[in-house]
């Protein structure tokens, strides 16, 4: 089975010319052994003008090889120019200490691309428990895909944040109209605290008159009692087939005995639950 | 007709400027690294503007449909400061290779010191290495020597004038600028600039090769519409509509695309990555509040009362 530096690699290889191919290694081969940072920055500078910045277009096997070799490794919409850096990265993070040092000023200084690769990199990194506050200064900003980088598609979330910090991604997410379903673990993490949060959103944004995103029930459901069954109970009687859906789901994963009596009321949603054709990625908005 | 403002400090703009340059037929814009309105005072803050107009400023921009570059430089007033001086100098290698930098720049004179004249000649060095056209910021005060003392320069350390734009001409220096083989820069900015009218008078008398039309607005009193403005202007005055396109268009797009950082495509066949990441032209806002390009304006006044 190959590492991720092997299948990055291998995929560039398919992707780009030989005359490319062969300037990159010349530049892994330095940023092995380098001892500063110029050469990474450089490289990193260079990767563009290069290779270009085309999708990768990974195959279905490729991206189960990127599973087995990290799990949670989710490179489906990768670029040349993101595997390429990461690569750059991987090939500079011999040395820890100069790595985490190095990684904190790229972070700093990045144009967005540099920046979606440095952050959709977090899987394959060395120390990766000291990567987490810089991990959240890519989700601290206004720029989507940016943050998308770290949130979606990325097992680093689920296994490095602590409660407060996955809270605030998730709940963020909403604001910057970005969706829930790519990001990884939102099952497995979801939590009262987060649930509250999210209907206290659902009120602020009712009160405005504004629209909410039905995929925020999905974060209630496993914890809804008392006035939050009451929240579905709304949601279940909205007129946007969305809407309901997602009230149908999301009171399926309550427990409460209340919940049961308003899913009885969605018979259309009920039955596409029962038949397996409704799931939670049936609901994120266009 | 589209549009380029190759010179426009979007970082000092608010979003109605933003709305109304696209409404206005502004394709794309090009923000050189400038003076803030009061001199910063450590390394650190050049640092994260730099960042900021490689980041979010071209993120902002392509929410309303525009695409954005920059240049990279230190700007001649604090090139006088030699410790702020020499510590962007270390850093400006790091910026210039960013995507979307398409020259170095805006440098020059200011008041023609040793200070300014010694980092000036660096960054030329730096843009002659890098292979980056240059932008020029030509001096307020004492324009005409200025202006040609910067090209001298420029001659002296090997650079081809066809890879340097000087800007802020006026009636006095745009004839030495043309008849030396550089692109001479125009910027359309009240009171102490250029006027348009006087502009179009340029065009009459020069053509427009090597000609280019900027706003230069920034946080003074000045005209995010400065280009298309110009534009009409000239089109209702009889001046050839091909003219109008190179001086507020082509030239632009000719100069600074010897960075390979600039392309027509970006704006007419923008790849799929930059839709997702960039140029969203109708992305959703903080707030979650849908883009859209209202009429110019639209926003200004009271007679738009209900905010929703």
């Amino acid at each position: 089975m190959g590492t991720p530096t092997d299948l990055l690699h291998e995929w560039l290889s398919r992707r780009v010319s030989e005359q490319s191919l062969e300037w990159l290694d010349g530049q892994l081969g330095k940023l092995r052994d380098a001892s500063g940072d110029r050469d990474l920055v450089i490289t990193l500078g260079m990767i563009p003008r290069r290779l270009g910045k085309d999708d990768l277009n990974l195959s279905a096997g490729d991206l189960a090889a990127a599973d087995a070799a990290r799990p949670g490794w989710d490179p489906s919409l990768w670029t040349i120019e993101t595997a390429a850096r990461v690569l750059a990265l991987l090939a500079f993070s011999g040395n820890e200490a100069a790595f985490l040092d190095a990684y904190k000023e790229l972070c700093r200084s990045a144009d967005v691309a540099e920046a979606i690769a440095l952050y959709a990199g977090l899987p394959l990194y060395p120390a990766p428990e000291k990567l987490v506050d810089q991990a959240g200064e890519g989700l601290r900003g206004n720029v989507r895909a940016v943050f998308e980088a770290v949130a979606h598609r990325n097992p680093y979330p689920r296994e490095q944040f602590d409660e407060n910090r996955w809270n605030q991604m998730v709940l963020k997410a909403l604001f910057i109209g970005s969706t829930l379903d790519p990001i990884q673990g939102l099952d497995d993490r979801a939590n009262p605290v987060l649930a509250r949060i999210m209907c206290d959103y659902a009120h602020e944004r009712w009160a405005a008159g504004r629209q909410i995103t039905p995929e925020i029930w999905r974060c209630v459901g496993p914890f809804a009692e008392g006035d939050m069954i009451a929240d579905l109970k709304r949601v279940a009687g909205s007129s946007d087939p969305q809407e309901r859906s997602a009230a149908a789901l999301a009171l399926t994963a309550s427990g409460a005995p209340e919940a049961k009596a308003i899913l009885v009321g969605l018979t259309a949603e009920s039955a596409a639950l029962e038949a397996g054709t409704l799931r939670w990625k049936d609901v994120v908005p266009a | 007709m589209m549009f380029i403002d190759p010179h426009a400090h979007m970082i000092s703009r608010t979003t109605d400027d933003y709305e109304a340059m696209a409404a206005a037929g502004v394709v794309a814009l090009i923000e050189p690294a400038f003076w803030l309105g009061q001199p910063r005072t450590y390394v650190g803050s050049y640092i994260d503007y730099l960042s900021h107009i490689v980041g979010f400023e071209r993120f902002r921009a392509g929410q309303f449909g525009i695409r954005h570059y920059c240049t990279i430089g230190l700007n001649s007033k604090e090139a006088n400061n030699q410790e702020l001086a020499e510590g962007v100098m270390e850093i400006l290698p790091r910026f210039a290779l960013k995507e979307a930098v398409v020259a170095i720049g805006e440098i020059g004179y200011d008041e023609q010191t040793e200070l300014e004249d010694k980092y000036f000649r660096l960054q030329l060095d730096l843009a002659k290495e890098l292979a980056l056209p240059v932008m020029i910021h030509t001096p307020h005060r004492d324009k005409k020597r200025g202006t040609s003392r910067s090209m001298d320069v420029c001659l002296e350390h090997g650079l081809d004038p066809a890879m340097v734009v000087v800007d802020h001409n006026n009636e006095e220096t745009v004839r030495e600028v043309l008849d030396r083989g550089f692109w001479a820069a125009f910027s359309i900015y009240p009171s102490t600039k250029m006027g348009n009218a006087r502009m179009v008078e340029i065009l009459r008398q020069y053509g427009a090769e090597r000609i280019i039309v900027d706003s230069a607005c920034d946080w003074g009193i000045s005209d995010p519409l400065g280009v298309p403005k110009t534009a009409r202007l000239a089109l209702d005055s009889g001046v050839p509509e091909e003219h109008v396109r190179l001086a507020c268009y082509q030239n632009a797009l000719s100069a600074y695309g010897q960075s390979g950082q600039i392309k027509e495509d970006d704006w007419l066949n923008p790849p799929a990555i930059d839709q997702r990441t960039l140029y969203e032209g109708n992305s959703v806002l903080r707030g979650g509040r849908e883009a859209r390009i209202e009429e110019p304006g639209a926003q200004r006044g009271m007679d738009k009362l209900i905010i929703e």
